[in-house]
């Protein structure tokens, strides 16, 4: 482990561990840079943020604390515990300190008043000699041996020590353990953990597990979600826009899921709640099968007659598909089944119908989903052949600047899937009217000319005429991106005008 | 098995030489961690009269977890269930280390007296103790003559 130190706060602390920041964050830099120029493109507003580092975010928080305690005099560690108390709003915690009556007010964020006397707790203790017994081990000490809160709960350096290691270690509390004592809530301060714990492992724990309550306690913060990346984005206010982590990574600031321009984070929730669910595996059950009408085990049929003999070799129960009444009184003239049209019959026909609709409706949408899903997937294979073609034609006399382009063209192809992956879920959701058709038309377009690109791609270019192939390149990616805009400006405008009907 | 704390054996030697009226804890003879506990119901409670069987096992970690504790005998409390397993907040996340098993045992013994089936753990006990507390009485008194007396 690095970044150990022995420091008394955390907030002291110079070395205070930045988690595994990967060190080749230089070379994402370029490609940060010219995606956030394209996103601005459709994206016209400002929507400013700032990557933190782990480093930052602790120095943000020491920030934060300092800007209260230069206001209010009370010790830093005291002003963590309300400001955690108040999620991180600074004027909420000014506002209520000064309005409410102060004894309320600190024993609400469970901390003793600092201007009070301190507390003397007069619990007749078993004393040998001048030394107190620790009620958690049993042992003697001499009073100097025995500390605590200021609540006036007192315990030996050790069991303090082995009470917090559970805590961090087992329970994974940072900024909510509570006084060993029975029944007393007061929280225990850094400077009280870090002065407690002996070992440097749990020292560590304890202060990503402060960092990380930081960062999900603000609103304006949000680490980035993609794996094993220990950075965290902070921004002005709290709004549905792309953010670009210094890992690569871009996402939407206020749901965390990929950006999904044009779907809004709402309905992409329901989406991809619906994708997960069991419950579409339900419908499909309940559009293919049917139960057998004596000991309801399902049944899928498969071809063949409407004679059924269901196979649970408990049952074996004769029965009709068709109207699933016994399969007796319909004799050998099973086709001529006479209960085929009674209403309850139809009804169960109708019920089917719909939910076969819904299904296929659902199945269509979530196909073209998932298909732009796995290409992009895809795509990086792809980075890898034009990287290798981007070399070849250096060895042709092309400069680096001049060859830069194919790889342009694939982050462009990248895009163009990652927003029509999108606009299946849109869709899904949509009701149509007269905006939904052009969007529709839309969509297509950008379809057609994502596939044209990406075909182009992978199986036309050959090391003939290189230079000509600049040329087709340049025009199939700047076409995609102009389907893309044109794409995206009209959802948006249709938002701002509010002419989005939705099927739920 | 982890060497016995200095806890473990005060705890023990100070139940033994002081014990809670109406509460027994004895040490299995094999395993130190484990206790025989014999608990009287309380009076003026419907389980007054009864003798009622617990275990109670010392994780590897107590004190700074808490006792695992079941009643063996059976009871009609809407704390608790069918397997003898009590809903008690100081066994769980109120757990403090400065506890110990007769403070334990005394919480169990207050819980008989007065019985909480806004917290249930026994649905269907629970249920009647608040459409009908005098049936729930009159069932875990039932319960009490049954399975906690006689033997």
């Amino acid at each position: 482990m690095d970044g150990e130190s022995d420091d008394d706060s955390i907030f002291d602390n110079e070395n205070v561990d930045s988690g595994n920041v990967s060190s080749d964050g230089d070379d994402f830099a370029m490609e940060i840079e010219s995606n956030i120029s394209k996103e601005r493109q459709s994206e016209p507003e400002d929507y400013p943020f700032e990557v933190l580092t782990t480093d930052q975010i602790v120095q943000h928080m020491i920030d934060s604390i300092r800007e209260v305690t230069a206001v209010v005099e009370i010790p830093g560690t005291i002003a963590r515990i309300l400001l955690n108390h108040f999620k991180w709003d600074k004027e909420k915690l000014m506002e209520r300190y000064y309005d409410d009556d102060q004894d309320s007010f600190f024993r609400e964020a469970h901390v003793i008043n600092p201007f009070n006397k301190p507390i003397n707790i007069t619990k007749p203790k078993l004393k040998i000699s001048g030394t107190e017994e620790c009620e958690i081990c049993f042992q003697f000490f001499q009073p100097n041996l025995m500390t605590g809160l200021k609540c006036g709960h007192k315990f030996c350096i050790s069991c303090w020590g082995e009470y917090l290691t559970t805590k961090i270690m087992e329970e994974g509390l940072g900024q909510s353990i509570a006084c060993a004592a029975h029944g007393c809530d007061i929280l225990v301060d850094d400077v009280t953990v870090m002065n407690l714990v002996p070992d440097a492992r749990v020292k560590l724990k304890y202060q990503h597990l402060i960092t990380n309550s930081f960062v999900e306690c603000n609103r304006l913060l949000r680490w980035c979600p993609s794996a094993d990346c220990t950075y965290a984005i902070k921004v002005m206010h709290v709004e549905s826009r792309p953010v670009v982590c210094k890992c690569g990574h871009i996402f939407c600031f206020e749901c965390g899921e990929n950006w999904h321009d044009p779907v809004q984070c709402r309905l992409l929730k329901k989406w991809m709640k619906k994708c997960a669910d069991d419950s579409e595996t339900s419908t499909w059950i309940a559009a293919n099968t049917k139960e057998c009408p004596k000991c309801n085990v399902t049944i899928e049929k498969d071809g063949g007659c409407n004679h059924m003999i269901c196979k649970n070799q408990n049952c074996k129960h004769d029965f009709c598909w068709v109207c699933l009444g016994s399969w007796q009184p319909h004799g050998s003239s099973w086709y001529n089944c006479n209960r085929y049209d009674e209403d309850e019959a139809r009804a169960a026909r109708d019920a089917q119908e719909k939910m076969r609709f819904s299904l296929a409706r659902y199945l269509h949408y979530y196909n073209r989903y998932m298909n732009h899903m796995q290409s992009l997937r895809f795509e990086n294979k792809l980075y890898a052949a034009i990287k290798a073609k981007m070399e070849e034609m250096q060895q042709h006399n092309m400069s680096w600047i001049e060859v830069q382009f194919l790889k342009k063209a694939v982050d462009i192809l990248c895009q163009c899937r990652q927003t029509l992956m999108y606009t299946y879920v849109f869709a899904y959701y949509l009701r149509k009217n007269n905006q939904s058709l052009i969007f529709e038309d839309n969509q297509r377009d950008l379809e057609t000319a994502t596939e044209k690109l990406s075909e182009y791609l992978e199986r036309d270019i050959t090391s003939e005429n290189l230079a000509d192939i600049k040329q087709k390149v340049q025009d199939k990616y700047r076409y995609c991106e102009k389907r893309r805009n044109v794409l995206l400006v009209h959802v948006h405008e249709g938002y701002e005008k509010d002419c989005w009907d939705y099927t739920e | 098995m982890a060497a016995l704390s200095r806890r473990i054996i005060k705890e023990t030697v100070r139940l033994l030489q002081e014990p809670v009226p109406g509460i027994s804890a004895v040490p299995d003879e094999n395993n130190a961690r484990y206790f025989h506990v014999i608990v009287t119901g309380p009076s003026d409670s419907p389980f007054e009269g009864g003798l009622f069987k617990l275990e109670l096992f010392l994780p590897e970690d107590y004190p700074m977890s808490a006792p695992k504790v079941r009643f063996i005998t059976k009871i009609y409390h809407p704390n608790i269930d069918r397997l003898g397993r009590i809903c008690l907040d100081i066994l769980k996340d109120k757990w403090s280390p400065a506890l110990q098993i007769r403070t334990v045992l005394l919480s169990i013994q207050a819980l008989l007296s007065a019985p909480n089936p806004d917290d249930p753990l026994a649905n269907d006990v629970a249920e009647l103790w608040k459409v009908s507390e005098s049936e729930a009485i009159k069932n875990a008194k039932e319960w009490t003559q049954r399975y906690a007396m006689g033997n």
